[in-house]
């Protein structure tokens, strides 16, 4: 269990990562928090044959709220998130603290990073289904500067996305903040990449539901949006029976052939349901607000 | 050709120069390179956390870190913990409440409290729980090493609050 050789390279600047990049050709690797790569590496499920570990790069590893946009770093830490007290975070994008409390443990989210997550794309990590929630913007550097893509654009496969060989994650802006959301997650074990997860978003007004958004993750190559449930929630009384009937939707969603493993589509269906329903009712309860000072985990 | 690097670590307050193929883990490098046998390895894919290890005083999975990456940066080993003979709290704590049996994985959860504990980690069991959820043990199913980082992390909680007064 020890990595195939590879030469490591230091960049200390965004344009420095992507020569570097450029230069080594298309085997050579980012290393960010190396949570996931690693492993693989490890493995020998990857053999980069160089790495540019872009840990030294400053002025990546940020949270700041742009009007109604919240844009996150690429260096910026799992751990940094969760933690965060931030009003400018909790007004609107309550979910990403909460969420961020799922992903793997501890010392996982002390070194992983949201660029890194959401460059590796896998259907059920926690910043992907949230960059779908929060028709996410990702912005790159490349060789011919930036450009900023749509998360519907960002994710293309499984563990596949839009960019393009030299290209570094510099941020990813969550918009649309809305007051009420949650992400819920089944797991075999606390920590373990999610059999099925899902998460929600919306606003209520006069007692009704708008602005609402879902997504799946680990029942499809990409985290999946719920159009259906989407377009049924909206204007919907908040309540048991539109949690249910939107929840059928999602569940619906899943079908054969959509899953990372097609044997057990109609477990992770169930999953999806009760999740769901479960995830409508938490967030109709309210933002979670800012954890209390020294419940640090 | 193999690609070497020369860097500085500071393990445990001491400083050293080292020549590291870049492939090299950290754990790999404590242990090899330095001696340092105490962090233990186990799954060696971030699972298992028996090679937890604080880099600057962040707990990271040293089997994820290449031994390069910690050019110039502060490393604690479970070899920092004690003073000469003397076991520090957290060791002492884990030996009266049975946290340990075989041991193997006994460095990665001390090494994990610590970080924790460093944090100003409540004493809530539920809170511990979570956290001790990182690793894996096989023989004391837990309760033990849950009972020992809440019991020092109320005692270092009252040790702080009488400081600040």
């Amino acid at each position: 269990m020890k990595p195939a050789p590879f030469e490591y390279h230091r960049a200390y600047t965004p344009k420095e990562v992507t020569e570097l990049l450029l230069e080594l050709g298309e085997d050579a690797k980012i290393l960010a928090g190396g949570q996931s790569l690693v492993p693989m590496m490890n493995f020998r499920l990857a053999r980069p044959t160089a790495l540019v570990d872009i840990n030294p790069v400053s002025g990546l590893d940020y949270i700041r709220r742009d009007g109604d946009v919240l844009r996150v770093g690429a260096l910026t830490r799992h751990r940094s998130v969760e933690l965060s007290t931030e009003p400018d975070v909790h007004n609107g994008f309550s979910v990403l603290p909460g969420a961020a409390r799922w992903i793997g443990h501890f010392p996982i989210r002390s070194r992983g990073t949201v660029g890194g997550s959401i460059a590796h794309a896998d259907p059920t990590a926690e910043w992907c289904l949230l960059a779908r929630l929060y028709d996410a913007e990702i912005v790159v550097l490349g060789e011919h500067g930036t450009r900023t893509v749509p998360s519907d654009e960002w994710f293309t496969g499984f563990l596949t996305t839009a960019a393009l060989p030299g290209e570094l994650v510099l941020e990813t802006r969550f918009r649309r903040p809305r007051r009420h959301g949650t992400l819920l997650e089944y797991a075999r074990r606390r920590g373990d990449f999610a059999i099925a997860a899902v998460a929600v978003a919306f606003d209520i007004t006069d007692n009704r539901c708008h602005d609402v958004s879902m997504v799946l993750g680990g029942v499809a190559n990409e985290p999946l949006r719920v159009p259906e449930a989407e377009a049924y929630l909206e204007g919907a009384e908040p309540g048991e029976r539109a949690w249910a009937e939107a929840a059928r939707l999602a569940a619906e969603a899943v079908t054969p052939g959509t899953g990372p493993d097609d044997g057990d589509h109609g477990y992770r269906r169930h999953l999806v349901g009760t999740l769901a329903r479960r995830a409508l009712a938490e967030a109709q309860a309210g933002p979670a607000g800012p954890r209390p000072r020294g419940g640090a985990s | 050709m193999k690609d070497q690097h020369l860097v500085t670590l500071t393990v445990n307050g001491r400083e050293h120069e080292l020549v590291l193929e870049s492939r090299r883990t950290l754990a790999d490098t404590l242990r090899q390179e330095l001696g340092l046998t105490g962090t233990h390895l186990g799954c060696e894919h971030g699972i298992c956390g028996a090679c937890t290890v604080l880099l600057d005083g962040e707990p990271v999975r040293a089997c994820l870190v290449f031994g390069v990456q910690a050019d110039g940066r502060e490393i604690r080993t479970v070899e920092g913990l004690a003073d000469g003979d003397e076991l520090n709290d957290l060791q002492q704590a884990f030996s009266r409440h049975h946290g340990l049996q075989c041991g193997f994985c006994t460095p990665g959860f001390l090494m994990l409290a610590e970080a924790y504990l460093a944090g100003g980690g409540s004493a809530d069991p539920g809170e511990v729980r979570e956290v001790v959820s990182a690793n894996l043990c096989r023989c004391t199913g837990y309760q033990g090493i849950v009972e020992a980082v809440t019991e020092v992390a109320a005692r270092r909680r009252e040790q702080a609050a009488k400081a600040h007064d």
